[in-house]
């Protein structure tokens, strides 16, 4: 396990109080809290190095495109990126997914043509599918689960077999905690002729991620849930696919040439990169990365493990709880139902004990209607948290059972 | 600091685990449903009026797609108004947004929801019934949501 001893006073949000308790934030699927460094690399930032990147003949705009094009290698590194070329900063996973979806899925994709996804993505890997095959006619194909919440192989084969253009599915799923086999499905969809494209908002933060390894096409990440700030993420590619698609947003600083009536393009990655980056964003995610780093993303997840396994242990040991999810090797997060308590009022009942978890559908679903379950209640874990968390968790969980009278079910 | 049990009242516990009115009225001429998109609560209300009067009302709520909040009041909620006159139903549910955007509190048994107004973030379940029956008076077609609603 971490040190959590000398990580805990690096994130000065966890040395306050929530309704008079320790503050025990179990909602890190949602977004991580920041450390001290990240926070002073963006005040740094500005205050030292401030001015628009790409275009100043100034020394101060010579050290912010340095900054930024930093933050950029700093990504590309953590994530083993083909090239830097390859890493497009964006605002987060959702605007990767998006970028893809209309700028390589417009293009390569027509009337009749297939995308891909499957039961457990989260909205943001389906919706931008939909609105794609909605415009083109095309038909978008959702792979089941199987009873023990892993992506069904057989039939994600099935559905290989109508020749895919985009096969698109999450590393590790943010409501179940199940780590896919992200290089196996790569490599099934690439025998089928598609591209694949991997959610990875919920594996960046917690695991060691090689892309190349994976062998995906497009593989996209949040800032925000890996220490960075709101606003930071990027999408890693293959940098002969993004040279051939066509821009996502026009702009100023993706363009090459601006004539009246037509333009050309910059190279990548800036050709999609359209209007002035979020500068603060890109070093902070940096400055998260180094913090990441200096820890070993190996621990991070060994850390993590533990603490899911150990949640899982004691909240099944109260009679009436059940825990949703892949058995064995799993992501930190632990889905939960109590009884007939609704996830809201565990959620409420929890958060005046000071233990902040999420309630609801967590943006799956889909993936819900096929548990059969209108909301999950859901604890996530991250480098700071410890044993005393779980305490606090299980403890307030019981409570919420001695309030309601549970009826087991 | 907001004690617990000021939001889960006996009487709203009790509704909730025993919500009164809690059926289909197959043959009711107004009916709505309720959504809060946010955490997936949904409520189905049918409403029968006869004349001026709300003669029978019925609820329901897919399957653990309500939580204590929103179930408790829906159920409280057509208690208050079954065999009322439409205008003081109107009325009520005025009154009960009132009462949770920090007023007074509402008439009857509605008043163990003033709890909610310490739980901001449970108010949207608080509400959601009763944009239903506005809705269903109305005979607004459109699906209510708690993202639409004007008192958000």
């Amino acid at each position: 396990m971490l040190d959590t001893a000398r990580i805990r006073p690096d994130f000065p949000i966890l040395a306050q109080q929530e309704n008079g308790h320790r503050l025990v934030y179990l909602d890190n699927a949602a977004t991580s809290q920041k450390p001290r460094k990240v926070i002073d690399a963006i005040v740094h930032y500005y205050n030292f190095h401030n001015a628009n990147v790409h275009r100043g003949a100034y020394a101060l705009a010579v050290e912010a495109t340095e900054a930024y094009e930093a933050a950029r290698t700093a990504v590309g590194r953590f994530v083993n990126a083909w090239a830097r070329e390859g890493v497009v900063f964006t605002r987060g996973t959702t605007e990767s997914i998006n970028l893809v979806a209309a700028s390589y899925g417009r293009t390569n994709v027509r009337r009749g043509d297939t995308v891909v996804v499957t039961a457990m993505d989260h909205h943001s890997n389906i919706v931008p599918w939909q609105i794609l095959c909605q415009e083109k006619g095309a038909t978008l194909r959702m792979v089941e689960i199987t009873e023990d919440a892993r992506i069904d192989l057989s039939d994600f084969g099935r559905a290989l077999e109508s020749k895919p253009k985009i096969v698109a599915f999450p590393y590790v799923s943010n409501s179940l905690g199940t780590v896919n086999p992200a290089a196996q499905l790569s490599k099934l969809a690439h025998a089928a002729g598609a591209v694949t494209v991997v959610d990875g908002a919920q594996s960046t933060p917690h695991l060691r991620v090689d892309v190349q390894g994976l062998d995906c096409d497009f593989y996209a990440l949040s800032g925000h849930k890996m220490l960075g700030p709101m606003g930071s993420g990027a999408l890693i590619a293959k940098p002969a696919l993004l040279d051939a698609m066509p821009p996502y947003h026009g702009g100023g600083e993706m363009i090459e040439r601006v004539w009246d009536d037509r333009s050309t393009w910059n190279k990548i990655p800036h050709k999609f990169e359209g209007g002035t980056p979020n500068v603060e964003a890109a070093v902070g995610l940096g400055a998260a990365i180094a913090y990441l780093e200096q820890l070993g993303m190996e621990r991070v997840s060994e850390h993590e493990q533990e603490l899911a396994r150990l949640a899982i242990e004691r909240l099944t040991q109260i009679d009436g709880v059940t825990v949703y999810g892949p058995k064995g090797h799993r992501a930190g997060v632990v889905p939960f139902t109590y009884g007939d308590i609704h996830p809201h009022d565990l959620a409420t009942i929890l958060d005046r004990d000071g233990v902040c978890i999420r309630a609801g559908h967590h943006c799956t679903q889909p993936l819900m209607r096929r548990l059969g379950v209108a909301a999950t209640a859901r604890a996530s874990f991250y480098i700071y948290n410890d044993v005393d968390d779980i305490d606090a968790l299980v403890t307030a969980v019981r409570k919420a059972g001695e309030l309601f009278g549970v009826l087991a079910s | 600091m907001t004690d617990l049990s000021e939001l889960y009242q006996q009487v709203i516990l009790d509704h909730n685990r025993n919500p009164r009115n809690f059926k289909r009225l197959d043959t009711a001429n107004h009916r709505a449903e309720g959504n809060n998109p946010l955490c997936g609560d949904r409520i189905q209300l049918f409403v029968q009026v006869e004349g001026d009067t709300i003669s029978d009302i019925g609820f329901q709520m897919p399957q653990g797609s309500g939580c204590a909040i929103s179930k408790a009041s829906a159920s409280l909620m057509t208690d208050a108004v079954k065999r009322k006159p439409v205008a003081e139903a109107e009325a009520m549910f005025q009154a009960f947004r009132d009462m949770l955007a920090g007023g007074t509190n509402a008439p009857g048994k509605l008043a163990a929801f003033s709890g909610v107004r310490a739980f901001p973030s449970r108010i949207k379940c608080a509400n959601l019934a009763w944009h239903a029956l506005h809705a269903a008076l109305q005979n607004s077609a459109e699906p209510v949501t708690t993202e639409s609603a004007r008192d958000f």
